[in-house]
């Protein structure tokens, strides 16, 4: 029995699954609308005992999903048979991915002496014959861990990883140190320019989005201050807190964390490009040091800025909870900055803006690290500017907890 | 104007950067099934037009119209090599040539490392190699891997930019060889920028040069190589050229 569909499709329903064999047909004549002048291709069963296959129309990429369950559902026949023949000649077109199939299905392990294929027109034999070669050599897959074991793998990996990376970080800490000290031997080995422009990349340039946050967040901290102390009547101590608050903490803090979303993660898709491209190498054969070209530049450029900024920060967010207080609290400016005189000494202003180079510094360092370790693909770019991110925010936060537990300890 | 054959035809193409007008009223056709090579200078222009073609650099002025019969086609249109090989480089190499498969067409998991593996065995590379990420290869290897995948789903048009360059010469010899199969067996198109005299000898059923954003000679090898065109003169009769043709002197 043969079932003849309206575009010369023609197939025995040898233990055909029916409903999928409709569904490819269905896709396959939709497909068959946007180039009506190629055949489907065919693979029908002529005989059984010995095995007698013919493969017909075109068997193009195309047509990949059709081909492939046309050679699936023949396999079963074929692995059983004594002797078989695959009559090609019918064939119309052919592309590698039909010839490999083809092929593929030629190599079926049968009993007597293999397949017999009846090759088609010229043309088309030079394609079968590359076939004929191809995926000898069989490719076997790594085998794959225990489920267990591949997750106590990633544990051991990220807990290596850790160290690993308190070493990278101290390794270039070292070395960035080196060479400002070699700079400081020497000042010309500095590279003005460089820094000069780094320092306007990210302290100029970034002084408007620095100060329009901070200001907000002061001015935040000033309503809910006054909002929650009015019941107590205890307004006027909303001074002390945003005074207090934001020149101790929350001022270098929120700017270190604003610098190392900015500027830490454009430090490391620059190192991480200029490694990914080669450059980097480049500058170590003309004997140029990139810690030095490239790194103390960065980090210089930072620390010299980071604590600019965390000032005008400061004043930003003061001036956003003086206005809070006045508009929304009814304080008048004078008596805000009266207040603010009492509540607020230099130390609270020290305190503050001392932490803020030690966070430039573990910015940049670890943006350079990051860099650094980007490998070939974008992939690895993109991770290593996440990990820079995430890093410097956690280890500027550690280090405000660490200097925090030190002024206490101190008295300041 | 406009043969009934032609697979590409381009008529008073400009293409420009800026003040830089590379492409300045060009001309050409590429027949259905015909392999032309295209020759010019460094910085000549070859690439930019090559991607104009494509649609990837928009044109100032001109048409180009690719054979209706083709742009129908459903999955395999253009294929494309690019100069530096432009590989995904969070792919691996087998990844890379499986892409374009993956994306149009829908077959088992096992069928497609299959396909891809063949795909990068005709380019010389084993199935070794395909576990390589495009920063772990040389830069011959990326080149084959490259044409693995612009030859992935057998396209009717395929473009290829200095295909040879960073191949040795056995190995530009092998990708004549398989150019010239595929081209007999599937009728591809192939335009093609290259400086390797001997595929353009070999494979090339046409030659254009390129000078000054024209195409300056059009023809077979030989004729291109009889041109007046001082441009082309110096290319093909120049001492390089030569050197070829009677080594020892
Ligand atoms: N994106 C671009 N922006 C500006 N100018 C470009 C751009 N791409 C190419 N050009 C200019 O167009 C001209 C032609 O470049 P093209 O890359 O086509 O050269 P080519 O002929 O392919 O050379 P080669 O043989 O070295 O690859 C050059 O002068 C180049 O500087
Ligand atoms: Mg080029």
């Amino acid at each position: 029995m043969h079932i003849k569909t309206g575009n010369g499709f023609e197939k025995t329903p040898l233990e055909i699954d029916q409903s999928r064999q409709v569904w490819i047909l269905l896709h396959a004549h939709m497909r068959n609308e946007t180039h009506a002048s190629d055949l489907l291709p065919t693979l029908t069963t002529q005989a059984r005992d010995p095995l007698s296959l013919r493969a017909g129309g075109a068997w193009t990429v195309e047509h990949a999903e059709l081909m492939e369950h046309l050679c699936q559902d023949v396999t079963p026949n074929v692995r059983g048979a004594v002797g078989a023949e695959l009559d090609l000649a019918a064939v119309t077109a052919l592309d590698t991915s039909g010839a490999w199939l083809l092929e593929k299905l030629s190599r079926a392990p049968i009993h007597g002496d293999g397949i017999k294929v009846r090759y088609p027109s010229d043309t088309l034999v030079g394609l079968l014959t590359q076939a004929h070669k191809l995926n000898r050599c069989a490719s076997s897959p790594e085998p794959r861990k225990a489920w267990p074991l591949a997750q106590l793998d990633r544990a051991t990996d990220y807990m290596a990883g850790v160290s690993h990376d308190a070493v990278a970080f101290l390794h270039l800490l070292g070395a960035v140190c080196t060479s400002l000290g070699r700079i400081i031997l020497h000042p010309s080995r500095l590279r003005l320019t460089s820094t000069v422009y780094q320092l306007f990349r990210v302290g100029w340039q970034a002084i408007p989005i620095m100060v329009l946050i901070t200001f907000l967040i002061g001015a935040i901290i000033a309503q809910q201050g006054i909002f929650h102390f009015r019941r107590f009547g205890a307004e006027s101590y909303v001074v002390d807190m945003v005074g207090i608050l934001v020149m101790r903490e929350i001022g270098v803090l929120i700017v270190a964390i604003m610098v190392a979303g900015r500027s830490g993660s454009a430090y490391t898709a620059e190192i991480g490009a200029m490694k990914m491209r080669e450059e980097i190498d480049a500058l170590i054969t003309m004997e140029r040091d990139p810690i030095e070209v490239l790194i103390v530049p960065r980090v210089l450029a930072l620390v010299l800025a980071l604590p600019i900024l965390a000032f005008l920060g400061s004043l930003a967010a003061l001036y956003g909870g003086g206005l809070i207080a006045w508009l929304y609290g009814g304080m008048s400016p004078a008596i805000f900055i009266a207040r603010l005189h009492e509540a607020v000494s230099v130390t609270h202003f020290e305190v503050g803006l001392i932490k803020a180079p030690f966070m430039a510094l573990v910015i940049g360092i670890v943006a350079a690290m990051e860099g650094l370790r980007v490998k070939g693909s974008a992939e690895s770019l993109g991770r290593q500017t996440t990990a820079s991110v995430v890093k410097s925010i956690f280890l500027v936060i550690v280090i405000d907890g660490v200097f925090a537990v030190f002024f206490a300890s101190i008295g300041m | 104007m406009g043969e009934n054959n032609a697979a590409i035809q381009i008529d008073d193409l400009v293409v420009g950067f800026g003040r830089h007008v590379v492409i300045d009223r060009l001309s050409l056709t590429v027949r259905r099934g015909e392999t032309m090579g295209l020759v010019g200078a460094s910085g000549g222009g070859k690439s930019v037009l090559m991607r104009a073609m494509i649609g990837l650099l928009p044109k100032r002025g001109g048409e180009i119209r690719i054979d209706p019969q083709i742009e129908r086609r459903a999955v395999n249109r253009l294929g494309v090599l690019f100069q530096q090989g432009a590989l995904f480089s969070s792919l691996n190499a087998r990844q890379n040539v499986q892409f374009p498969l993956r994306e149009n067409i829908n077959i088992s998991d096992e069928l497609l490392d299959e396909i891809a593996n063949a795909k990068l065995e005709m380019v010389g590379l084993t199935p070794a190699d395909g576990e390589k990420f495009p920063s772990e290869l040389s830069g011959g290897m990326t080149k084959r891997v490259a044409l693995a995948r612009a030859l992935a789903l057998d396209p009717a048009i395929l473009f290829l930019d200095e295909p040879t360059s960073g191949l040795d010469p056995i190995a530009a010899g092998e990708f004549d060889a398989l150019i010239t199969v595929l081209q007999k067996t599937l009728g591809l198109t192939v335009f093609m920028v290259t400086h390797d005299l001997s595929s353009l000898a070999s494979i090339c059923n046409r030659v254009a040069a390129l000078a000054d954003g024209k195409i300056v000679a059009l023809g077979s090898l030989d004729e291109v190589r009889a041109s007046d065109h001082p441009w082309v003169r110096s290319y093909f009769h120049g001492v390089r050229a030569k050197m070829i043709h009677s080594p020892g002197q």
